[in-house]
């Protein structure tokens, strides 16, 4: 148990120091890794939108995806499984990924943002405590997405597989995929760093099972604070890195790849949190569990990037200069969507709570 | 008497929930909890562990097998 706790503390704080020297390396400021920023500028690789400062086949995604893979071919905890509502989870991540390009950051870089001294992500952390209590108190509720099956384990290849082939594609034949001449998409430290970065984080999250959405959501629903101890370690260690490069300019204003639209940093953030927790687990997670062979958290990955995506192509993506009125109001439809979703696979009239999935015999020891 | 909880297949943390509530209202005996992945193994062994339960860890083909006891 002890060690389990020394290595989500180190995973946390060495995630904390590798997006500060990807900053150092060319990645944009605050934005040494961003999940859903990065698998936004792959959807724009992908060409999936044209939205020409956001495009760039990320490596430290690709290297985090085969290095959680190899990581769990290593420990053996890769299992092919997967039908658990993934249509439900397609879509979850849409509308999360729609909250967190109105926000401008996943929940690792919303930590990163505070780390800079970018105060408009407090409301972003407002907003992600708020999502995760709204779906804790479905949890709580008896929501679920059902069970996922064991399947074939060539299904559960198939995801890291298509990352390998997309990392063949950047080291062979980059002129295949768009790549930014300007604006954040151009930023990016030198291709073997960034892999070799990525490929350590999805080592130490795939060991200690990290997750940004996970530390809150324990907390609230059963006071383990496990996961929120990563949480914070990779905050302390990005400020101190922060601290120690000259890179903390706290204030509202002027902070990098960030707009000061507070009830719009909440709102997005918060819609955001509660996708995640509805989800079992934040981008980085899911991404990690994907590449642990869960093909139903590989589908909430490409639900992540059609979601960008989308964000991109109906203008809902927010920009240092604030939050497009369509980006409010998908927001809002977002809400009213994931609380539909959330109501509907709750267990407010049916079945006793405590009897789900439980045995007992008497007659037994 | 013993409890046996399939959580196999469901999603965090909802495994930590279904043993959460059969903990709660059970002071003694052995409950088993079977799940498929190490994540909801390890959540559960640290839940148990705070409640003063012990825990023994063992695999079952593709499956965790968790048994509780206080």
């Amino acid at each position: 148990m002890l060690k389990k706790k020394v290595l989500i503390i180190f995973a946390g704080g060495f995630v904390g120091l590798l997006a500060v020297i990807l900053v150092q390396q060319g990645n944009p400021s605050n934005m040494g890794i961003c999940i859903a920023c990065f698998l936004r500028d792959i959807s724009g690789a992908l060409g999936l939108h044209r939205a020409a400062p956001v495009q760039y086949m990320r490596p430290e995604i690709l290297g985090l995806v085969l290095g959680a893979f190899g990581s769990s071919l290593v420990t053996r905890e890769f299992r092919a499984i997967g039908g658990s509502n993934a249509l439900t989870r397609f879509m979850l991540a849409i509308i999360s990924m729609v909250g967190m390009l109105v926000f401008l950051g996943c929940p690792l870089r919303l930590l990163l943002r505070l780390a800079g001294g970018d105060f408009n992500a407090f409301l972003g952390l407002a907003g992600l405590v708020t999502g995760t209590a709204a779906g804790a108190w479905f949890l709580n509720r008896g929501f679920t997405l059902g069970r996922a099956m064991p399947q074939k384990k060539i299904n559960g290849y198939l995801f890291p597989v298509i990352i390998f082939i997309l990392l063949l594609l950047l080291f062979f034949t980059p002129s295949l995929l768009f790549s930014s001449q300007a604006g954040p998409g151009s930023l990016h430290a030198p291709l073997l760093i960034s892999l070799g970065a990525g490929l350590f984080i999805g080592i130490l999250a795939q060991r200690s099972h990290l997750c940004m959405a996970g530390g809150i959501r324990d907390l609230i629903l059963s006071r383990d604070i496990h996961l929120l101890s990563g949480f914070i370690s990779l905050l302390v260690i990005a400020l101190i890195g922060n601290l120690l490069t000259g890179s903390f300019n706290p204030g509202f204003t002027n902070q990098p790849l960030a707009h000061s639209d507070g009830v719009w940093n909440f709102l997005g953030m918060m819609l955001g949190g509660w996708g995640f927790v509805l989800l079992g687990g934040c981008p980085l997670r899911q991404l990690v569990a994907a590449s642990d062979g869960n093909t139903d958290c590989a589908v909430t990955v490409l639900g992540l990037l059609v979601g960008a995506a989308l964000a991109h192509n109906f203008g809902l993506a927010a920009s240092p200069k604030g939050v497009p009125l369509a980006g409010k109001v998908s927001v809002i439809i977002g809400l009213v969507i994931i609380f539909t979703i959330a109501f509907f696979n709750s267990k407010f009239l049916t079945t006793k709570l405590s009897a789900q999935g439980v045995s007992s015999n008497v007659q037994g020891n | 008497m013993y409890r046996e909880i399939d959580a196999r297949g469901l999603s965090c943390p909802e495994p930590v929930l279904m043993t959460s509530r059969e903990l709660n209202k059970t002071s003694s005996g052995t409950v088993y909890v079977r799940v498929s992945n190490v994540a909801a193994g390890e959540n559960i062994t640290r839940l148990a562990k705070s409640k003063g339960w012990q825990v023994e860890v063992k695999c079952e083909g593709e499956d965790i097998l968790l048994t509780l006891r206080k």
